[in-house]
């Protein structure tokens, strides 16, 4: 086998292929065959490294050099100078927004300086569609040590005593699930895991199952053994091409190797993983209506209890994981539960893995402790909020979660933590809002998605939601009343309690969070009729400043709708009946006489 | 491939590999060596390559790990080409001049082995850094 002296480690997550990382292998390949290098130097194609806002990301060992913003043009000067003169091409570096030095190490970058990666701990480190290098990072050597000295109850148990808890939102601590699968007995039992990934703007499990496939289904396996299944199926959403296609090799070359399939290490366990792919209802992650789905029905929860480690996958007893969760079984087993319970908080153990987007500097995907503060993941990790302005809120766990304002930024997060401030861990997305949103207009776009969502079957959702989403629209109308402030926290609250499944029981979170921590926003638009972020079209004027105008007649020429009067060289007048609210006269004035308010 | 039957070839198959990622792994640890070889044009043209690629076979032949072997620009002592610099964290760089392929085993087996400068061919150090 060739010893390489450098390895460029080229970003092939979703992100960086968008912007032509395929091609920046191609042209460094060429390159370095040019240079007559191409022995010496390897290049290879990982998954996400988390800071696609900065793609495409090419990294160079043994240098430890991060270079972002790479484009295939610059492949020429990356071999001329740095693999063959040794030099860092210092312009490709990431710089400090704050100090504006050049970071050449990644760790030495705040964005990385305090992530501790578990889940992620192979992403941008090996190639995913390599079981070799899977393998050279101690790859299925938990599978290996579970099957050799563990007992199926001693593998749940090292899982009840990490601490680890349910990644796919609700938090559930995965060892008390195992356990309930293994107590029940059955001829037949299945795993599953969960990468539907509804939430919008969360990528972390498409991350994990572009860059690191086989800890999915390494720790899969893990579950099967553990429970006595010798199924399992990944439920993947189709609009995750690379990541089917990533699971797809994974699969087969775990069975090329004698990983999967019958008589796995020489011993009697035998474990198989299918794929089934989802057609993306938000609905569908949801586990009993993942597993209607599944078996080939419709996408509807069904009534908990049963759970499904009782009656699950067609009735069988069937552990149901998120992909996140799955990616922190391995280190577990290898270092140990007492390793993993040590980092975190008193009830949330471990990392968290958050897609942090919005008004913020780093857009990314950042693993973090649990117990860190909200402040140190938006300013240090996140860089800050965008074009230096006010934050505002940030929003956690996606359409079933609530935001949360500046007054609590030094909120250490974990499960409770968050759940008590009326957000959500949710599947960690983390969407950070500055003075130009509209927290009103923000719980309407929410509860539009949860409408367009809800699968119809019980009325608390179906019905209540569409009505909460009714008063909103009203409010940002300018026409809501105190009474609809009232209603939404009653109609609120019912729909929490009363729905079937955590869709419709979660939906109004948006909405009572903002209605808690932003009162004065809806009192603003309900009593003075006015959006104080200006986001709201109908509750918006625009009005000419009479000692201010010069009566230069540039709005009214310009006005789409010509309900700007003036004579020359006098005031004009805006007609605010017939005013869409366009803005044009507001931008086009010389003079700033124009004023929206 | 064939399929793999017990754990101790799967543990092979893994020492086996390391190679192909041991370099990425001891990369970002900030407790590893650096021996940094000058790469520039006269350090190429004294014999570099050859220094370079018997640092990493006489690392490999004592099996040690966390060592990063690192390709740099020009250090400024064309007259001692080759030169290496040996960085243990927390301590100042030694600088070796004239390193070809047998003295990069010296620097190897002596230095980072057990600990024993080559004073001979020492041709500067740095004060403590990091
Ligand atoms: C509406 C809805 C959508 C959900 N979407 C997902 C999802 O996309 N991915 C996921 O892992 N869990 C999702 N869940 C949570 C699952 O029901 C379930 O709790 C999870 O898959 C269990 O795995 P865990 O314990 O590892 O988190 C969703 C739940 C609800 C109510
Ligand atoms: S709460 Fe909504 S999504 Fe859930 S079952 Fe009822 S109608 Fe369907
Ligand atoms: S906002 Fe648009 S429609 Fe209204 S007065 Fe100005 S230009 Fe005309
Ligand atoms: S563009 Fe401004 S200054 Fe000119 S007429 Fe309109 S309001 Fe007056
Ligand atoms: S896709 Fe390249 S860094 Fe995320
Ligand atoms: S080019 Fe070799 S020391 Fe300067």
């Amino acid at each position: 086998m060739n010893r390489y002296r450098m390895h460029l480690m080229v970003c092939g997550g979703t992100g960086c292929r968008s912007s032509h990382s395929v091609q920046i292998v191609e042209a460094l390949n060429q390159e370095l065959k040019r240079a007559g290098m191409d022995q010496e130097v390897q290049v290879v194609t990982t998954g996400c490294f988390g800071f696609c806002e900065k793609g495409p990301i090419v990294k160079v060992y043994p240098d430890n050099v991060f270079y972002i913003e790479v484009k295939p043009t610059d492949a020429a000067e990356l071999v001329a100078e740095h693999v063959v003169k040794g030099r860092t091409v210092q312009r490709l570096v990431y710089k400090d927004p704050a100090g504006g030095q050049r970071i050449a190490a990644s760790t030495d970058m705040p964005f990385y300086g305090q992530q501790i990666r578990i889940a992620l701990r192979n992403c941008g480190l090996i190639d995913p569609e390599s079981i070799d290098e899977y393998i050279s990072v101690d790859g299925y050597q938990a599978l290996g040590k579970a099957l050799s000295s563990m007992t199926q109850q001693q593998v749940v148990d090292a899982l009840k005593k990490s601490g680890l808890r349910g990644r796919g939102g609700a938090g559930f601590p995965t060892g008390l699930k195992w356990q309930a699968a293994l107590k029940t007995r059955s001829d037949k039992k299945y795993v599953v895991c969960n990468a539907d990934e509804g939430d919008p703007g969360a990528f972390m499990d498409r991350s994990v199952l572009e860059g690191d496939p086989h800890s999915v289904v390494e720790a899969m396996a893990i579950a099967g053994y553990a429970i006595g299944a010798d199924e399992g199926v990944v439920y993947v959403r189709a609009e995750y091409p690379l990541a089917v296609k990533r699971l797809k090799i994974a699969i087969a070359q775990a069975e090329e190797y004698g990983l999967l399939g019958a008589g796995i290490l020489g011993t009697a366990f035998s474990f198989r993983i299918r794929l089934s792919l989802g057609a993306g209802a938000f609905v569908c992650g949801e586990e009993t209506a993942l597993l209607n789905s599944v078996e080939g029905g419709r996408g509807e929860p069904r009534m908990k209890p049963p759970f499904p480690a009782e009656k699950g996958l067609f009735g069988k007893p069937t552990v149901i994981n998120n992909v996140e969760t799955f990616a922190n079984v391995c280190p577990i087993l290898l270092n140990g539960p007492e390793w993993f319970a040590s980092i975190g908080t008193e009830k949330s153990k471990g990392t968290k893995v958050f897609a942090l987007s919005g008004k913020i500097n780093n857009v990314g995907l950042a693993e973090v402790p649990m117990g860190i503060t909200l402040r140190e993941i938006i300013e240090n990790i996140g860089g800050g909020v965008r074009n230096g302005r006010a934050f505002k809120a940030v929003q956690t766990g996606g359409p079933s979660g609530g935001c949360i304002p500046k007054s609590m930024l030094d909120l250490p997060i974990d499960y409770e933590s968050l759940a008590a401030a009326g957000a959500m861990m949710g599947s960690g997305g983390m969407i950070v809002m500055d003075d130009t949103d509209c927290m009103v207009n923000i719980a309407k776009y929410y509860l539009d998605f949860t409408v367009d969502e809800s699968c119809g079957k019980c009325t608390p959702c179906r019905v209540g939601n569409k009505r909460l989403f009714e008063i909103l629209q009203r409010i940002t109308d300018g026409k809501g009343t105190m009474k609809d402030l009232e209603d939404l926290e009653t109609l609120g609250g019912t729909i929490r309690d009363c729905s079937l499944c955590q869709l419709g029981q979660t939906a109004p979170n948006p909405v009572l969070s903002t209605l808690k921590h932003f009162r004065d926003e809806y009192l603003a638009h309900v009593v003075e009729k006015r959006c104080p972020s200006g986001v709201c079209q109908n509750l918006i004027h625009y009005r000419v400043v009479a000692e201010k105008c010069i009566g230069c007649t540039v709005c009214a020429r310009n006005c789409p709708v010509s309900c700007i009067a003036g004579e020359r060289k006098s005031p004009h007048v805006i007609d605010e009946d017939k005013c869409i609210k366009c803005g044009v006269c507001f931008t086009k004035c010389p003079v700033d006489a124009i004023v929206k308010e | 491939m064939a399929k793999l039957k017990s754990l101790e070839e799967l543990a092979k198959l893994r020492e086996d590999m390391r190679t192909r990622t041991e370099m990425r792994v001891t990369g970002t640890n900030p407790d590893r060596v650096v021996l940094s070889v000058g790469m520039a044009t006269c350090g190429i043209a004294a014999g570099a390559r050859d220094t370079m690629k018997a640092l990493a076979e006489e690392l490999a032949a004592h099996g040690i790990e966390n060592v990063s072997v690192v390709a740099t620009g020009c250090l400024g002592y064309c007259y001692a080409e080759p030169v290496v610099e040996v960085r243990f964290p927390d301590k100042g760089p030694i600088l070796y001049g004239d390193v070809d392929a047998k003295r990069a085993k010296e620097i190897v087996d002596q230095h980072l082995v057990k600990g024993i400068l080559l004073d001979h061919a020492i041709i500067g150090k740095g004060a403590g850094r990091r």
